[in-house]
């Protein structure tokens, strides 16, 4: 009877102390779920489902603090690739959050512009260029379309112009076929 | 004599239809009104234009310098006059348009300076930047920069040097008329480029129905007198003439996904390659002008000397479209492109305009359901299986259909030519292609977005640290003068002040000394409405001024008023 309890505390013992040291050596850094829902968001970083960036609606997602139909940027696409991963009803995305809409990036018109800098303050990115009284401008290639910049102009010199395929984007369709008439 | 030779996988025979276009020599083709020049004619980055409208260019001038190593420059290919430098619908299927530079021919045809160069006396970077420059790509289809492929690898020789002389593809018999008339100039380009590779061997894979081009070549060779180069007669079978299927079916190896035919000493060129080489080296022509062959629904087929940049439609016309005509193919009917226009101008992928129409081509039967038969992965010369990835296509499960190797499909049509439910297998393969590099593209953007993002989260949390920091110290800083000038006065006064201020009196300090310097700037930057009077009341202002100081009560520590 001892010996059968003894052996048993002692089998406790040491896989506790197994699992204690596992836990410290093996510790997860941060939260990997995140880390996939962040990887499926679009990075435009536009606070469009009401979180200060992807990350942290990322995070609110994990938490379940918020819905996975929040991102209008990601679109349907984006919702399905949420749903799958989390294993959660697709929804329609919310009308609140806004509408999906094609790619654009921002495009300052420089002979309005009058160097408030208050854009530049506003990028998530860091994609526009400028100083002080200086004509500013905006890098296209890494605009991520968020328009965040709209707003705080004063002038209204900026505005968004949807992407224009080119050669290289250009994307062959899906292969369609009319159906043969019935005779 | 007799060559031991391969085969490869699947392969189809069509119908070749080449008896007609080969019945007459190349012909030369009138200068037409205008030519279009798109800047972005191969594999890489868009050359940079070097010229402005209203310039005047000579023949084979460049006009487009190559942006980077993977691009190749674009030259005038008559002289004339720049008309303007404006977006042109390209020879390419989705219609778009590409920065082009429009050319009025003056019809002088005259050459600008042509630099010729000694191929064997020149370092091999120097040959790979003149060919760069003289704007050589590969004319077999695929227009990658040849000076990218003229370099020997790592072991600096190449064993075995592959130019494609199959030509496989219905119609298309550019390759088979230039090997007959200009074998000879084509076999010096082929020795420059053996010389360029160190090459060992040179094999000429031709398809066996081209006879006549067969002997061409091989009398060019005996005439020349080299060793090593040998033309090898291959089975006709579609698509011999591609570069994998070509090595494959002349030396035997068969080169693995994912990696290069280099890695296995082997190097594969196109024919016409081989001769625009010649031309750039030994006449110092840039690649202005290549053989595109003008077959189908026309009364006399016939392969012409094109000018790069010509109307597609002012070539056909002389050929004599007939009745019925609805669309030109760029290339064959296995693996053309239809063109969005019928004025597009010719470029150097064009190897064929394949004027179709409705009895020609006739609309393809509707699409049957896929009865998973296996003939396609029968037919399919990259030993892939079409109706797998066909399938993941077709659902949008494009890593699916990564998995069973979509990038290794050559788009060579076997599979939808061999389908017995008509399904356009290779278009739905595009689309999966095209789909995939979107996403990447996509993914791309997304990481550096991210990136970027946390950097500006990172650069604001510094800058409000450093901020916050350079605040402290300077209050500091502050603090330890007025509490020596506190301690000063305090001594000099002989006072019972403390030695230790206590807190309230330090801020105390702190305030008046701040009040103080306040007060300093303030004299200093007021600015005095006498500053502008002349001597006299200047004078005058400067003795009252004593005068009220002196009758003044004796200063106090409160602020001058204004009153006072």
């Amino acid at each position: 009877m001892l010996t059968a309890i003894l052996i048993m505390t002692g089998i406790a013992l040491v896989l506790g102390a197994v699992l204690g040291f596992a836990s410290i050596k093996f510790k997860v850094e941060g939260d990997p779920l995140v880390d996939q829902i962040d990887a499926i968001l679009p990075q435009t970083q536009c606070g469009q489902c009401g979180f200060p960036g992807c990350r942290p609606y990322a995070t609110a997602i994990a938490g379940g603090e918020a819905e996975i139909n929040q991102c209008p940027p990601g679109g349907e696409e984006g919702i399905r690739k949420l749903a799958d991963l989390l294993g959660r009803e697709f929804k329609p995305l919310s009308e609140e959050h806004g509408v999906e809409k094609p790619k654009a990036v921002a495009v300052i018109d420089e002979a309005t512009c009058i160097g408030c800098t208050l854009c530049i303050q506003a990028c998530p990115v860091d994609a526009i260029v400028g100083a002080a009284k200086q004509m500013h401008t905006i890098i296209a290639a890494d605009c991520t379309g968020c328009e965040l910049c709209l707003a705080p102009c004063p002038v209204d010199c900026i505005s968004m112009e949807p992407i224009a395929e080119t050669v290289d984007t250009w994307k062959w369709r899906y292969p369609v076929f009319a159906i043969k008439q019935a005779a | 004599m007799l060559r031991k030779l391969f085969s490869f996988h699947g392969g189809v025979k069509p119908a070749t239809h080449k008896d007609q276009s080969t019945l007459d020599p190349i012909a030369p083709v009138p200068l037409p009104e205008r030519l279009v020049i798109p800047l972005h004619q191969s594999v890489g980055g868009q050359p940079r234009p070097l010229v402005q409208p209203g310039e005047r260019v000579f023949k084979g001038q460049r006009i487009g310098a190559a942006d980077g190593s993977l691009s190749s420059a674009v030259h005038a290919s008559t002289s004339g006059l720049v008309r303007d430098i404006v977006p042109a619908v390209m020879p390419h299927t989705s219609g778009l348009t590409t920065l082009s530079v429009v050319i009025e021919p003056d019809g002088e045809d005259r050459w600008g300076e042509l630099d010729k160069v000694r191929f064997r006396s020149t370092p091999p970077d120097e040959l790979r930047d003149f060919l760069r420059d003289a704007g050589i790509v590969g004319l077999g289809g695929a227009v990658f920069p040849s000076h990218l492929k003229l370099k020997p690898g790592k072991e600096g020789a190449l064993q075995t040097l592959v130019i494609n002389g199959a030509e496989c593809e219905p119609f298309i018999t550019c390759d088979d008329m230039l090997m007959r008339e200009r074998a000879g100039d084509m076999l010096k380009g082929i020795i420059a480029m053996r010389h360029m590779l160190q090459a060992r061997e040179v094999l000429i894979g031709i398809e066996d129905n081209k006879p006549q081009a067969i002997a061409a070549v091989q009398a060019a060779i005996a005439a020349s007198g080299e060793t090593g180069i040998e033309a090898v007669a291959i089975p006709t079978r579609y698509p011999a003439g591609g570069a994998k299927q070509l090595i494959r079916v002349l030396t035997g190896i068969e080169v693995p996904h994912g990696r290069r035919s280099t890695d296995f000493g082997v190097q594969c060129f196109n024919v016409g390659t081989a001769y625009s080489i010649f031309e750039a080296l030994e006449l110092g022509r840039p690649l202005i002008s290549r053989i595109v062959t003008v077959a189908g629904n026309v009364d006399a087929p016939r392969n012409y000397e094109v000018l790069i940049g010509t109307p597609m439609d002012h070539v056909v016309r002389l050929s004599g479209a007939r009745a019925g005509t609805d669309r030109y193919i760029m290339g064959g009917p296995m693996m053309g492109a239809r063109m969005p226009a019928f004025d597009v101008p010719v470029v150097k992928a064009t190897n064929c305009i394949l004027v179709g129409s409705p009895a020609l081509f006739p609309p393809p039967p509707p699409e049957m359901p896929c009865i998973r038969c296996g003939e396609c992965a029968k037919a399919c010369p990259a030993d892939l299986a079409p109706f797998e990835m066909y399938w993941h296509s077709r659902a949008k499960n494009f890593g699916k259909a990564q998995e069973y190797h979509l990038f290794d499909c050559i788009e060579c049509g076997c599979c939808s030519f061999v389908c017995p439910s008509h399904i356009p297998l290779v278009d739905y393969f595009r689309f999966s292609k095209s789909e995939i590099w979107a996403r990447e593209r996509e993914k791309e953007a997304a990481d550096a977005a991210r990136d970027r993002f946390e950097f500006k989260n990172f650069r604001q949390e510094r800058e409000k640290q450093e901020k916050a920091e350079k605040l402290a110290a300077k209050a500091a800083a502050t603090r330890e003068k007025v509490g020596a000038d506190g301690a000063a006065t305090a001594t000099a006064s002989g006072g019972a002040a403390p030695a230790k201020p206590s807190a309230d009196d330090a801020k105390r300090a702190l305030i008046e000394a701040a009040m103080e310097k306040a007060r300093q700037q303030k004299a200093q930057v007021q600015a005095r409405n006498t500053d502008a009077a002349d001597p006299a009341v200047q004078a005058e202002i400067a003795a009252i001024e004593a005068r009220r100081l002196a009758s003044a009560t004796p200063p106090t520590d409160s602020p001058p008023s204004s009153g006072a």
